[in-house]
């Protein structure tokens, strides 16, 4: 993605599911009429320019590889060492994770809110739908750019306010050290709320009229039908959106270089832009120790996260 | 009184929804729009005034000539349509396989070819061997990336598609004596157009957007719409140069746009209901 440049896990689709999935015995009859032998060229894509370049990153995240030498040397776990001691590791990592959060509440909440806004199926509301995906098709590189424009200390956002408020307001946006991290996750989230507007939407489509029907004859408040029924229900939606958000944020860049480039004092230096900057200065070692940072951190919390949201749907 | 909060709303809900789209979506894409058509003293604090001259035609042509717009336009095409057409084929010719056979070992198969879904590419490595492969800044190399990068995806959407289609649709074919690649050209690929084309939609978008993946592998070598507009916002050329820029933007969002804006209809519906079961 764009800054979501990982795969969103797309759910199967819709229709009668694995109906017609062969069982083991059946297997053997399938050898002749769908040969393994095509699953060879896919395998070999996937093998060549995806398995092994993520082995090498735990063979060179050990060694000194740099633009500087031409040797590449073992160095054990120097690299790691070095990025620890610094500090280096653990602010990028914090960083990263508390983007991640961020990006996976306001995304979340922001598509949400649309989809029950935009529900009804009138001329206007299909008009808004199609505004609101414009920036998902954009280049979020580009809506990186146009916030920095808006955003800077003279630009519109503090001119509005300031003829809003009949006085000069003159808001670091984008210059703060605790809550630019902020002001970039919610440019992230207006990038990307049109998609969980969409996936949100979808997910009330399938929620019976009859269900609703039956819960505004026993007199429930709008508010308490969403709590209790249509929410709940959401759930499948919900597992997809906070998922892809997860998983797009932590393969955060392009909105953030974009805006603060990891700045203002490194404070909005997610891995993705630390790996950027480093590879740039030569030192690859380095950049290669913390993708493999970031392989580690993405496993460990993006299984865990799907099962429990998977969970919660099975409760129901 | 549900009844007349419900009728309040239905009044009040329109306006609602016209203000979010302009306030939203509509203030940044107007100020990209008008910032586009003006004087670079004009554009060095980009706001909602209109310019004074409209100038499109000096900025566009600045940006065409020191942006390169058809080498970048050309080589993201050159990058996107091979990389695309592949992983779709092969992708869609491997899920057939994984989606019939169910033998343990297809089943590991099945999740090794998945995992590239949550796993992220390790974006640094895969320089080095496309360097020790001769392929280092090279078209094919970023389109084999792309392909190993998005076929985890193509596999999952696939597969999960194949196993909702009837064995006896190919059942018949084969019986008339039909080999393997013919029955899954002739009878599945023709079945697989929904999926695909949803498929191709989300890779589209992120292939012709990307700038990460395609600054490691071919940045410096090949031009791509994105990794021009990086390079020309940050080399300093276009510092303060809003102008610019956002004449750059408008240049590089126009054909994915146009496209969208055609088939929004086809893409909203192809996205919806390939993510919600």
């Amino acid at each position: 993605m764009t800054a979501q440049t990982t795969a969103i896990p797309p759910m199967p689709p819709a229709g009668p599911s694995a109906s017609r999935r062969p069982t083991a015995r059946t297997d053997h009859r399938h050898r002749a009429s769908h040969p393994a032998t095509f699953l060879i060229p896919a395998f070999l894509i996937l093998g060549v320019f995806f398995f092994l370049p993520t082995i090498f990153n735990f063979v060179y995240a050990l060694t000194d590889w740099s633009s500087f030498k031409s040797e590449i040397g073992f160095v054990g776990l120097q690299n790691i060492q070095d990025l620890i001691s610094s500090g280096t590791l653990l602010s990028s990592l914090r960083i990263t994770l508390v983007y991640a959060v961020l990006v996976a509440i306001f995304q979340n909440l922001f598509g949400l809110l649309l989809a029950l806004l935009l529900e009804r199926d009138t001329k206007i509301n299909r008009f808004a739908r199609v505004m609101f995906f414009i920036p998902v098709v954009m280049s979020a590189l580009a809506a990186g750019y146009v916030f920095q424009a808006i955003l800077k200390p003279d630009g519109a956002a503090n001119a509005i306010l300031s003829a809003l408020s009949g006085q000069p307001v003159t808001i670091p946006w984008l210059g703060d050290t605790t809550w630019t991290l902020v002001v970039v996750a919610l440019i992230h989230s207006w990038k990307w709320m049109g998609l969980s507007m969409l996936i949100y939407l979808a997910g009330l489509k399938t929620i019976s009229e009859d269900v609703l029907e039956a819960a505004r004859l026993d007199g429930a408040s709008a508010w308490t039908m969403f709590r209790d029924i249509r929410f709940p229900l959401l759930a499948p939606a919900l597992t997809f959106n906070v998922a892809t958000a997860l998983l797009g944020s932590m393969n955060g860049f392009d909105i953030v270089q974009a805006t603060t480039g990891g700045g203002p004092a490194r404070t909005t230096e997610l891995l993705n832009i630390f790996i950027f900057r480093t590879f740039g200065q030569g030192l690859f070692a380095q950049a290669t120790t913390m993708s493999l940072v970031l392989f580690v951190v993405v496993v460990a919390l993006a299984f865990p996260v799907i099962r429990t949201l998977r969970k919660r749907e099975e409760v129901l | 009184m549900n009844t007349t909060r419900h009728g309040v709303w239905r009044r009040i809900q329109p306006v609602a929804a016209i203000l979010a789209v302009v306030l939203l979506i509509g203030m940044p894409l107007w100020i990209v729009v008008v910032t586009a058509g003006k004087t670079q003293g004009e554009a060095l604090n980009p706001d909602l005034s209109l310019p004074t001259t409209w100038q499109y035609a000096e900025n566009f042509a600045a940006v065409w000539e020191q942006g390169r717009v058809p080498a970048a336009f050309f080589g993201s095409l050159l990058v996107m349509v091979p990389a695309v057409i592949g992983v779709l084929a092969l992708g869609s010719l491997a899920s057939w396989v994984l989606a019939r056979r169910s033998s343990r070992r297809m089943a590991v198969l099945y999740a090794l070819a998945i995992s590239g879904i949550v796993l992220p590419p390790a974006v640094v490595t895969v320089v080095l061997l496309l360097r020790q492969l001769g392929l280092a800044g090279t078209a094919i190399g970023m389109i084999g990336v792309y392909m190993g990068m998005y076929m985890s995806t193509v596999i999952f959407f696939v597969t999960g598609f194949i196993r909702t289609i009837p064995m006896e649709l190919e059942e018949a074919a084969r019986v008339d004596g039909a080999g393997p690649l013919r029955v899954f050209g002739k009878i599945i690929l023709p079945l697989l157009a929904p999926v695909l084309s949803t498929a191709t939609i989300l890779i589209c978008l992120y292939v012709w957007n990307d700038v990460f993946y395609a600054f490691f592998v071919v940045g410096g070598r090949l031009d791509t719409l994105p990794l021009n507009l990086f390079q020309v916002a940050s080399a300093g050329l276009y510092l303060e140069n809003w102008h610019l820029i956002f004449a750059y933007v408008v240049l590089m969002s126009l054909p994915l746009l146009v496209v969208f804006i055609v088939a929004q209809r086809k893409i909203i519906s192809g996205i919806t209901s390939g993510a919600v079961k």
